[in-house]
């Protein structure tokens, strides 16, 4: 069929079947706008900023699944949308982003709204392509989904310049996609597969290191029957909440910079880390010369690139999790005894005993760990969590009780403040049935705020929580800790009406200062089903423990902090 | 950690903007180049990029994953046991000794291959080492500009 290049986005994206996109328009991309105008096969939601389109398709993608698909116009609409492409690349998301360009004619002039932007986009994409030619667009963009799915998970870039867009070629999306270059090993190797298994038998105090790739080759049900079948207790690290339920008696909590005591002195004392879809970041190890020191290590992932890169694996595995769990599980039915580590367990038993995950009541102030496991006693599984990023993130992390995997929704690799409420929009859009709620901080709330109009506008009704301390809290940590007090640009003292904020944009707004106003103004806030933000005044000076300080070692945690 | 001299070959898609992943993933790592070369493989759609680099065998690993990891990447090799070559033009006053010149360039499997008005242009081909003996020879020679091809190798 002879169409023009807009027409083949939207025939690339009915074939790829996409319910929804997210996105802004312009200039560069007004051809495919025009014909996103004229079908009704799939939903645009109009974000109000390009970063926000990213993200909210980031939490589509995660919470479905699937692809998310992101599109925005040439120039600034394109360097707007490159914190999510690379908040996307850091965590592994599958997208497919479509950028305009000014005419193939201009590009190289410094025309208006031009930017290098396949330049810009590409150490933080997967792969990406600049279409010179209409004939060509059916081609990248099956290979774009293709390659944003496949293997290692990432996002997908594709620049088409304007007058593209209006070439008319033909338009054959049956052929097969075909990439000598491009054959991410899916099968582990038998013969590797068989040792590991060898030395999960033989091991006395052996530990499983979930990471995000267990979620994301949804592998997670396959792991909880694994650790199960086994007895082997699972430490998770902040990307992969949720893979075990948190009421399993194996989870032991998060590892890490914020992990819990159990987990850190588990990973310290472990003889064999069995390592999946996890890849050793800085924020995970600590000090890496004292990491699992008294381990061998078995790691398995689809990218080899993270295999050794920081730890050096015994048993490497290039593979799919959830392939090379399954492989496993069959040679470990007959080769694992699960009653062999008793005393292992025990020991886990008593690190838990010693310093569990904790914070203390004063008063009458609202503490933020109350809130989040306030929260989850009256929602639990019923909603999915978002989070921006700083110390409510992390106290989300070590208190929300997570029951399944893709129930967790939160910036891991990147960081990236604002990113929580517009990936609370995907998530609403990809799982209706549940309630959205993006637990935020008085700094990051703002960082997205304009994304209230979003949700009126589309009813994704997301439940913001603002854990308000008055502060950019875990920046004001470090100085109280580190910069003897000097807290520099980080009071918040100056505040919006969030209540007002949120009214003038259609939705509800509440202001919380006791356990009872939180309690009512949630139950209220699900019931009307708009847009809500909750602003809850909670301790100010909370520090997120324990900790592992930057560089330091996990058995060497600091469990609380006293004020000097 | 031991720093040492490596030669990397990577087959890949003759496309456009195949140079720039490369030679970014190399800045953006922190990856060092100390020479690059790049053609066209004939009679096919793959290029030869040669890339010498220096770093420890773990850095050097990491480089092969990162390149393998590109989608227009074929094939990384890091060559044990390899034919290594790099050429070299020298640009020299005409008032220099011919005979001399051509002598020594006899010696490092090159020759005088340009004489103009008032220069010459000289070229050797041999092993990265011997030809930077060969610059360090052709010294004396006043030499006005020097061009370096960077090496290209083969496996044995
Ligand atoms: C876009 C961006 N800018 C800056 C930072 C650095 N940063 C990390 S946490 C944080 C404070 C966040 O404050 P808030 O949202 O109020 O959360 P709190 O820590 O108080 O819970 C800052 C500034 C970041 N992560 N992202
Ligand atoms: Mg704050």
């Amino acid at each position: 069929m002879q169409i023009s290049g807009a027409q083949m986005v939207i025939e690339a994206l009915i074939a790829e079947e996409v319910e929804v996109i997210f996105g802004y328009p312009g200039g560069a991309i007004m051809n495919v706008y025009d014909a996103i105008y004229q079908q009704s096969s799939f939903q645009h939601v109009l974000t109000r900023h390009e970063q926000a389109a990213v993200h909210a398709a980031e939490g589509y993608a995660k919470a479905s699944g699937k692809v998310g698909v992101a599109m925005i116009t040439s120039g600034p609409g394109f360097t707007n949308a490159v914190t999510g492409i690379a908040d996307a690349y850091m965590d592994s998301v599958p997208l497919v982003v479509i950028s305009g360009q000014v005419p193939m004619s201009l590009i190289g002039t410094d025309a208006f709204q031009e930017i290098d932007a396949v330049g810009i986009s590409r150490p933080c994409t997967k792969h990406n392509y600049l279409v010179t030619d209409a004939k060509d667009l059916p081609r990248i963009l099956k290979e774009a989904f293709y390659l944003a799915r496949t293997g290692r998970p990432g996002p997908v870039h594709v620049d088409i310049p304007k007058d593209v867009t209006a070439q008319v070629a033909l338009f054959d999306y049956s052929k097969e996609v075909e990439l000598e270059t491009y054959k991410p090993t899916v099968k582990g190797n038998m013969r590797q597969i068989k040792k590991a298994v060898e030395a999960i038998a033989n091991a006395k105090r052996p530990l499983l290191y979930l990471g995000g790739g267990v979620i994301s080759s949804g592998a997670a049900q396959l792991v909880r029957e694994f650790s199960k079948m086994t007895q082997i207790p699972a430490v998770e690290t902040f990307m992969a909440r949720g893979t075990l339920h948190h009421a399993d008696p194996l989870l032991i909590s998060m590892l890490g910079m914020h992990g819990s005591y159990a987990a850190n002195m588990a990973m310290s004392e472990t003889d064999l880390v069995i390592g999946l879809g996890a890849r050793f970041d800085d924020r995970v190890t600590g000090k890496l010369s004292e990491f699992a020191k008294n381990a061998q290590i078995i790691h398995v992932d689809i990218d080899p690139a993270s295999i050794s890169k920081l730890v050096n694996a015994h048993f490497p595995i290039v593979g799919d999790v959830k392939n090379v769990v399954e492989s496993m599980m069959m040679l470990a039915k007959d080769q694992v005894d699960p009653l062999r580590y008793g005393p292992w367990h025990n020991t886990i038993a008593n690190f838990n005993k010693l310093h569990p995950l904790s914070y203390t009541e004063e008063g009458d102030r609202l503490k933020p760990q109350w809130v989040v496991q306030r929260i989850g006693e009256l929602l639990g599984d019923d909603a999915n969590i978002s989070t921006d990023v700083g110390q409510h993130q992390m106290w989300t992390a070590q208190f929300y009780p997570f029951s399944r995997p893709r129930q967790w929704n939160s910036s891991g690799g990147l960081g990236t403040m604002g990113y929580g409420f517009p990936a609370a929009i995907g998530v609403k859009r990809a799982d209706m049935d549940r309630i959205s709620v993006n637990i935020t901080g008085d700094g990051s709330i703002l960082m997205n705020i304009q994304e209230l109009m979003t949700a009126v506008e589309y009813n994704l009704p997301v439940i913001n929580v603002i854990l308000n301390n008055n502060f950019l809290g875990m920046v004001r940590q470090w100085q109280t800790m580190f910069y003897d007090k000097r807290h520099s640009s980080t009071d918040l003292s100056i505040q919006p009406d969030f209540v007002k904020l949120a009214e003038s944009f259609g939705g509800v707004g509440y202001r919380v200062t006791t356990k009872e106003e939180f309690d009512a103004a949630l139950k209220d806030a699900v019931e009307k089903n708009v847009v809500a933000l909750i602003d809850v005044v909670v301790a100010r000076f909370e520090n997120v423990l324990p900790m592992v300080p930057a560089g330091g070692s996990l058995f060497n945690m600091m469990l609380e902090y006293k004020d000097k | 950690m031991e720093q040492a001299r490596r030669v990397i070959s990577v087959i890949v898609l003759n496309e456009a903007s195949v140079l720039s992943r490369i030679a970014g993933l190399f800045s953006g790592r922190g990856y060092n180049i100390e020479s690059l070369t790049v053609a066209p493989i004939p009679d096919s759609k793959y290029s030869r990029i040669t890339i010498v680099t220096a770093g420890s065998i773990k850095v050097v690993e990491q480089i092969i994953k990162q390149l393998h990891k590109l989608i227009p990447v074929l094939k990384v090799y890091e060559h044990e046991d390899l034919v290594e070559k790099e050429m070299a033009m020298v640009k020299i006053p005409l008032s220099e000794s011919l005979g001399d010149i051509e002598a020594l360039a006899h010696a490092y499997n090159g020759r005088i291959v340009n004489v103009g008005s008032d220069t010459l242009i000289v070229m050797v081909a041999d092993e990265p080492m011997r030809v930077g003996h060969f610059l360090e020879a052709i010294k004396r020679f006043h030499p006005k500009e020097i061009v370096r091809s960077g090496s290209v190798a083969l496996e044995r």
